[in-house]
């Protein structure tokens, strides 16, 4: 009873972070935006891989469809920020309903060439439409305008920031209490074995179908929301590095817990400014070093390590109370 | 009245091997049917073609007179027929009373559904605690199914069958891995199940098959050798000389 309620207090103390953040470090409110809607990019990830153990090398797919979704829309008039999100989330929902009957059929391997062949076609048709998403040069003049009808996005950042924090809040709590429900339950019954689902009466596709369109509204809406907060889009936004480097800061952060996807996202992208800024040929190397290390020593990840670091200390701690 | 479950000249290659050849079985409700044979016999492709997991090269499957050869793994369940499988198939990363309250909220059709969080779902957790109790697995209800014993894990793998509410129970080979003393026991609490549950198990153990029992199987390269009373086939020569006589001397 008392550890559920340390649980909740250390869950309020880890939002209270980028609320201080906000008050603290008024001149990292880009990179905070950048990493609040990457952290989001990864709880969408985290679902679809650390819940129903879909391995994906292409989920910036639904990022990038998110992310010109609402950039067009705002670009060619519509700048809306709310409906411009929700337009982000639908467009990727259902690229991801139909391309979850191809991924859900295969194994690992083939999960992940269509996953990277999904991504690479997205990414070449996006290269290929210039007249309507500027094709390298990215999509510009994405004129927002403001939330709620009240708060303009401002050069600081601060709106951004903050509707970045709401926005990651807000599907953070839908994604918990997803998880911790019978559908959640089936879908780590699913990850854990999928050929004993079927015999405990279990439908596992339409379960991942439902979980792998879920997954991609997710990324999609925030690919909507860098979209809207940079009043921009890169082609990179659905490329390959994206989908590949959100991998590895799930992996770094501890797939399965929510939790591990930000924490990955933000430690991540903390290293990656701090060390790309020393030395960029530095940060690949620190960065594959990490991941083998984390890979062979620490497989839950980070959070996976604090965890059986604070298991070991309370077992000693009853111990000595013996 | 129909079999509660029949097989119609069921087949199975894989590639040149014919691992079950025109088996046609009929199996009456409340059975207590044994299927004997020596290894590679076609016992578990039996079972897998029986519940969906391979689809047969000919012949049908029919449960309590409608043909289901076709129809998928989950749908059979849904319709009373599950199996346990020879080789431990659960859940390791999940606790042990997650894996049966899982198998619970499948049978009610709940676990589709994501607005309440699983511990809020009183009844099912108390029917999976109830259940497991059974297996006197109570006391590792909350822990990862991975850290348990083979042994004990063998209870699991049992529990979460019955857990989906058989109407028909296939068991591939149940106490395989089991001190025998504790075999006993599992069999035993298998056989206590409704008389109207029908139980097909798989066991090497003649000692469990005669004690169990009511009819019998043999089944040898892929081919029903004979069905009978324990009696009969005990008494049969050719299942002497096949099976019986191998098991003696292997
Ligand atoms: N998926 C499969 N692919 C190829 N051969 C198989 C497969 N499953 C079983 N077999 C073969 O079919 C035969 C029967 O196997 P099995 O049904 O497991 O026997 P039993 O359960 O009676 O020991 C064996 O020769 C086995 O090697
Ligand atoms: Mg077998």
């Amino acid at each position: 009873m008392s550890a559920l309620r340390g649980g909740r207090l250390i869950e309020v103390a880890f939002w209270l972070v980028p609320l201080a953040a906000f008050l603290l470090l008024p001149g990292y409110l880009m990179l905070g935006s950048q990493i609040l809607i990457v952290a989001l990019f990864a709880l969408s990830l985290d679902l679809i891989l650390g819940y129903a153990g879909i391995v994906s090398l292409g989920h910036a797919a639904f990022f990038g469809l998110g992310a010109y979704a609402a950039g067009l829309l705002a670009a060619k008039g519509w700048g809306e920020p709310l409906s411009g999100l929700l337009a982000g989330g639908v467009i990727a929902a259902l690229a991801g309903f139909v391309a979850s009957f191809l991924v859900v059929r295969g194994e690992d391997l083939a999960r992940l060439m269509v996953t990277l062949g999904i991504g690479l076609l997205l990414y070449e048709a996006a290269n290929r439409a210039a007249f309507l998403t500027g094709g390298v040069d990215g999509l510009s003049g994405v004129a927002m305008g403001k939330i709620f009808g009240v708060f303009a996005f401002d050069i600081g950042g601060k709106t951004a920031y903050l509707y970045s924090f709401a926005v990651l809040l807000l599907v953070f709590i839908f994604l918990k209490r997803l998880t911790s429900s019978p559908f959640g339950l089936s879908l780590r019954g699913i990850r854990e074995n999928p050929a004993r689902m079927p015999a405990i009466g279990s439908p596992v596709r339409a379960r991942l179908v439902t979980a792998y369109t879920i997954g991609a509204a997710i990324a999609g809406i925030a690919g909507a929301l860098l979209a809207q907060t940079t009043q921009f889009v890169g082609l990179d936004s659905l490329g390959f590095n994206r989908s590949a480097e959100l991998l590895i800061m799930l992996v770094l952060g501890g797939t399965g817990r929510l939790y591990g996807a930000i924490v990955g996202a933000a430690v991540f992208m903390i290293a990656q400014d701090y060390l790309s800024g020393v030395n960029p040929v530095y940060w690949q190397f620190w960065l594959g070093l990490l991941l083998v290390v984390f890979v062979f020593f620490a497989r839950g990840g980070i959070l996976g390590a604090v965890e059986a670091a604070a298991k070991r200390l309370g077992r000693s701690s009853q111990e000595r109370a013996r | 009245m129909s079999a509660a479950l029949r097989t119609a000249g069921l087949s199975k290659r894989f590639g040149g091997l014919s691992a079950v050849s025109d088996v046609s079985l009929e199996i009456p409700q409340g059975a207590r049917h044994a299927l004997i044979g020596p290894n590679g016999a076609g016992k578990t492709t039996l079972i897998n073609l029986l519940t969906g997991v391979l689809e047969p090269s000919a012949g049908d499957v029919f449960l309590g007179g409608e043909r289901i050869t076709a129809l998928p793994q989950h749908l059979r369940v849904k319709k009373g027929l599950t199996r346990t499988f020879q080789i431990n198939t659960l859940f390791p990363g999940l606790t042990v009373l997650e894996s049966v309250v899982l198998a619970i909220l499948e049978r009610k059709g709940l676990a589709a559904r994501w607005m309440r969080p699983v511990s809020s779902h009183r009844a099912e957790i108390g029917e999976a605690t109830e259940l497991l109790a059974t297996f006197k697995l109570d006391r590792d209800a909350q822990r990862r199914t991975a850290e348990l014993a083979y042994g004990r894990q063998r209870l699991v793998e049992i529990a979460l069958a019955l857990a989906t509410r058989p109407k028909i129970l296939l068991l591939d080979e149940p106490a395989a891995g089991i001190p025998s003393s504790e075999s006993v026991e599992v069999l035993g609490v298998i056989a206590a199940l409704p008389a109207d549950v029908t139980v097909l198990f798989i066991e090497h153990d003649m000692g469990l098959v005669f004690r169990f029992a009511e009819r019998i199987t043999v089944l040898v390269a892929g081919r029903v050798l004979m069905e009978g009373t324990p009696e009969e086939v005990a008494r049969n020569d050719e299942v002497k000389a096949v099976y019986l006589g191998r098991e003696a001397h292997g």
